[in-house]
Formats: C-alpha cells, structure tokens, sequence
C-alpha cells in the first residue's frame, strides 16, 4: 500500500484492520473518536464488527467477552474513559486474554481538558486497576510509528495472553502525516487459542473456563506467579528505546510520544550552541528501557526528563539511574505543550548547574 | 434396574454449593435440561455473574465466562459477536443485573441482542450476607435495612420485566416462579422458549425467575417457598410481558 495522508487516529483504526482486527467496541470521547467513526465505516466493509457501547464500561468487557471467545478485539477511549475501563482490564488481565485498548490521552484529573498529556503514565504502567498485574504499554511518536506499534501490539497480545496499551497523546492522535500500511505479517509465531470459548462442539467436548477468580488464595497466588513470569519475559525480552545523539552527549533528554519529538527540535537547537544534547525515547513504557540507562550511564553528565505531566516517567529514570547522576524536569501540564525553546533554556540551565 | 429420574447430562458432577432451599438448584436444573433438549449444549456459552451463581461456571457442562458484577450481558455481547452461532446465556442475580448492571441489561435488549438471560430474583444479596437489593420488597428487613426497606429513600423494588418490554428490540420477557411444581413446569417451558427465541435469531430473551433465600430471609426452606407464592409475587406478578410471537 502506498503512502497516505491519515490521521494518528485514522492511522491507529486502519492499522488494527491490517493486523486482522475485526472486532471493535467503544464509546465516543474527545480525542479520539476518528478511532471509533473509522471503524464504524471500514469494520463492517472487513467483515467485522464496530460496536458503539453505552459506557467505557460496558466496552471493555465487550472487549473481555471477544477476547475470551478467541478474537483479535480492540478499543480506543482518551483518560477519563481508560478510567472507566480499569475493572475491566484487571479481569482481562487477571482472566490471561489478549486485547489492545489505545489512550489517546487528554489532560486530567477529573473531567480535565481535552488537549495532549501525557498524565496517565502512572496508570499505564503501574497497573491501573486492582491486583497484581501489569499491561504492556507501547508509546509511539509518529504515525507510521502508531500504525506499526497498533500492529505489534495485537501480536504481543496474543504471545503473552495479556492486555496490551498503545499509549498516545491527543496530539498524535489529532495530527496527520503519511502512513503506509505493509502487508500484515505477525512480528511472532503465534500460538492458536485453544483455550477459547467457541462452545465445546468446536473444541471435542472439552470445557473451557474463561475466569480470575480464585477462591483459595493458594491457587491464586501461583495463578498470579505464574502471569508474573510472562511479565519477567516481557522486562527480559520486550523493552524497546531509541537512542538519538546519544555518543556525544552531556545531556540526555528522557522522553516519549510528543514530548519526544520537541525534545529532538531542542537538541537540534542546542547543538546550533555548541551544547551536546541526546535523546533517550522509551518506545515501551512497561516494561521501562532500564537497560539502555546502563549502555550509555557512563557519558552524560547530566538526564533531563521532559513530559506533559507533572513528573510520572520521572519515578522509572530515577530508578534507573539510581543516583548516579543529577536529573532535571521539565513538565507541562493541563493541556499545554512545551516548546522546543522552554526545553533548550532547560538544558543550558542544566549545563550551568553540572557542568564545571 | 432402570433409571427413572437422573441429574441433566448439562449439568456437571461437581456438587452444588447452594444452601439447603435455596432455588437457585432448580433453576440450574431447568436451564441445562432446556439446552439439552434442544440439543445446543455443545455450542452453548455461559456467562457466569458475581453473586450466589459466581460458581456456575462449574455446573453448567458448557463452555463459560466469568463476568464482573453485573457486566454479564456486555460480556454477553463480546461473544455473540464473534460467534453469532453460538447459544450465549448469562444468568445473573437481582443485585449483579438490576444494581450494579442496570445500564448493561437495559443496552443489551436496547441493541436486541440475541442472547438469553436468565435472571434469579430472591429479593435480596445473598453472596454477601444479606445486605438489601433493588427488587427488596417495601417492608422487607435486611442487614442494610434493619427497620424495614422505606419507599421514600431506600425506594421500591424494582421491576426488570415491566421495564425491559417497553423496549422496542427485546423478543421475549416473562416472570416465573418455581415455588410450586406446576409452577416449576411453567418456568421449564418458558426458559426453553427464551432459547427458542436465540436459536431462531429472534433477539433478546429474558427469563426473570423468583426464588428463595431462606438464609438471609431468616425461614425454612418451606416457609420460604410460602413467602415467594403470598408476599413475592402480588409484588411481581407472574406472566408474559413480551412475546414478538405473540404470546402476550
């Protein structure tokens, strides 16, 4: 397929169809109802199913329902909303079934605003519902990214038998640039869901049980050990980063999605100076690139963490460079987006205060 | 010897955990023998709610989903889609659907899906020790309404059945009650022709069936079935509420 003018949201909806998506439910929010308006036209022309639900709620445990039945299933909703949809990613989650929900995200708390944030970094990677479990969050920064990571996503999916999140902000999802869908081929060997509920005709009279409930606490917790070894795969296995600039480097911006690509404007600007800036772009944000800390830890000076929230992503790069060198932030809030300049004068400040 | 009278081959082996009087055996009963008979057990797909039922997973020889409390028929909806074949059923408590899941049954006959529901109305929480439900009767003691459920307040109870046949997609609505055999074979007949109603791509069936909690309503088993038949029921009269066939 050829190169095409789309929207993040459009790009993400069109993605799920290549990757052989064709089960859909949601509910509108702003911003990102071209997800559900896109599917509510092409699903159904794919041979799918677009499904408008009456709450977040229900749509996530349409979702559950889908999953459990063996269909690659998806749905798309903006922070209060996801808000909405933790239960039912907890049971997703605590019930082992594949299912990619996107979070275009919008300013919080409350009702908050409808402009990019990035303020639910906690939720996303900490858990976000009740119980141990964690859910695969990947964070793209261009739309030929979205496209590609709602496709990896599906496959991830399904390998670990876990929710998976694609993590975007409102600006991602509201811009447009080319994208150019590949034919679709899983990134991995994919297993067949033969513990799907399709009724017993379909499976020789064998029962299968779609639940997370566990009523001896024995059994629950080797149930949630064992999900926690597919985590300990994941942190082993799944971590994905961009490094840009990084060789030379004094300091090492940290940041994802949007943020990131301001981030790359201010590097550019302040090489112009004659300072050395880098990027470090965590692709996925659980499980966290601690790993590429430890590759390039030995040259910066110096990390300044850039986000639109109030500190969240900020928690994992201390833990990851664990004092061994000072770190700045620089936060936006509310809906507002930094500029390139605000993070350039962020790190000449920086460079001043570390650097004899 | 010959057998005269054995358990449904939709029922599993795994023993029932229900108290003693309690009719939520029966209804199981009802429900795996109607599948059986109409011979779409093996593709049959429970969904399963929180409350007493939680377990029913384990009795229905079916497969099933475990649903949160009362998103049985979004769950419901999830399956059917993927598999428009497949016989999908919830059976849910007055607390998991007419509470808590309020806005998922109500969408799910709003959308007409074809699904089942067969709902066990007993008036009160039973899984949780008792507490008061929205189909509690003006009057009625519970542990959250020691004095007495008041109209003004803690409200009136709430009728699934009236409300859901003004609807214009829902196929059949019925209440029926097992307090009395001939009353049982009524209820046998209407839970098979909800899932008639499925198999023939009619739309949304729903089955509200009185029960008894003779531990939470503090009776026998006996007395219990008595209080369905004289308090219960001129509360929630027994019949067809909507039958696109006809019947009402």
């Amino acid at each position: 397929m050829a190169k095409k003018l789309m929207k993040g949201n459009e790009a993400i909806a069109a993605a799920a169809i290549n990757a052989g998506c064709r089960y859909y439910f949601g509910y509108p929010i702003t911003p990102q109802n071209e997800v559900l308006e896109y599917l509510s036209r092409e699903l159904p022309k794919a041979g799918g199913v677009c499904l408008q639900a009456e709450s977040e709620v229900a749509a996530i445990n349409m979702v559950y329902g889908a999953a459990g039945a063996g269909a690659r299933v998806l749905t798309s909703s903006s922070s209060p909303g996801i808000s909405l949809m933790q239960e039912g990613i907890s049971y997703i989650a605590g019930a082992e079934l594949p299912c990619v929900v996107v979070n275009i995200m919008r300013a919080g708390p409350g009702l908050g605003g409808v402009q990019p944030a990035q303020a639910d970094y906690f939720q996303a990677t900490k858990g976000g519902g009740h119980g141990d479990y964690r859910v695969l969050v990947l964070a793209p920064a261009n739309l030929q990214e979205a496209a590609d990571l709602t496709q990896l996503a599906f496959d991830l999916a399904d390998r670990y038998r876990n929710p998976v999140m694609v993590l975007a902000d409102g600006m991602i999802g509201q811009l447009m640039e080319p994208v150019e869908l590949s034919p679709y081929r899983p990134a991995v060997r994919l297993a067949p869901k033969d513990w799907a509920t399709t009724g017993t005709a379909a499976s020789a009279g064998r029962r299968r049980v779609i639940s997370s409930f566990y009523l001896y606490p024995d059994q629950l917790e080797q149930h949630v050990r064992a999900i926690y070894a597919k985590y300990a795969a994941m942190e082993r296995d799944e971590a994905r980063y961009e490094l840009h600039q990084c060789d030379d480097a004094d300091v090492v911006i940290v940041a994802y999605g949007t943020t990131s690509r301001i981030a790359r404007s201010a590097i550019e600007k302040c090489r112009r100076l004659g300072v050395r800036v880098g990027l470090l772009r965590p692709i996925t944000l659980y499980p966290f690139p601690f790993a590429a800390f430890e590759e390039l830890i030995a040259r910066p000076r110096a990390f300044l963490v850039v986000e639109m929230s109030m500190g969240q992503m900020l928690d994992d790069v201390k833990i990851a460079v664990a004092g061994r060198r000072p770190i700045s932030f620089y936060g936006r809030t509310g809906g507002i987006v930094p500029t390139p300049d605000e993070v350039v004068k962020q790190a000449l400040v920086l460079m001043e205060g570390t650097i004899p | 010897m010959k057998v005269v009278y054995q358990k449904s081959a939709g029922l599993t082996d795994v023993p029932l955990h229900y108290c003693p009087g309690c009719a939520h055996g029966i209804i199981h009963k009802l429900v795996a023998e109607s599948l059986v008979e109409l011979d779409v057990l093996s593709r049959a797909i429970l969904v399963a709610p929180v409350g007493c039922a939680v377990f029913a997973y384990d009795y229905f020889n079916c497969d099933a989903q475990e649903a949160a409390h009362g998103r049985a028929p979004a769950v419901a909806t999830g399956i059917k889609r993927v598999h428009p074949d497949a016989i999908v059923f919830t059976y849910q408590g007055d607390g998991d659907l007419a509470s808590i899941g309020m806005g998922e049954i109500v969408h799910a006959a709003m959308r007409g899906e074809n699904i089942t529901v067969v709902f066990v109305n007993n008036a009160i929480y039973g899984m949780t020790g008792g507490q008061m439900a929205p189909t509690t009767l003006v009057g009625q003691q519970t542990t959250t309404s020691p004095l007495g459920r008041s109209l003004l307040g803690q409200g009136s109870p709430l009728r699934v059945c009236e409300m859901l046949a003004t609807i214009a997609a829902t196929a059949y609505v019925t209440r029926v009650s097992v307090h009395t055999v001939p009353r049982l074979a009524a209820a046998k007949r209407a839970i098979k022709k909800a899932f008639q109603m499925q198999i023939q791509n009619k739309g949304f069936s729903l089955v509200e069936v009185l029960s008894t909690c003779p531990t939470n309503w503090g009776m026998s088993p006996v007395e219990a079935m008595r209080w369905v038949e004289q308090t219960m029921v001129p509360v929630y009269p027994l019949g067809v509420y909507k039958d696109i066939e006809g019947g009402a």
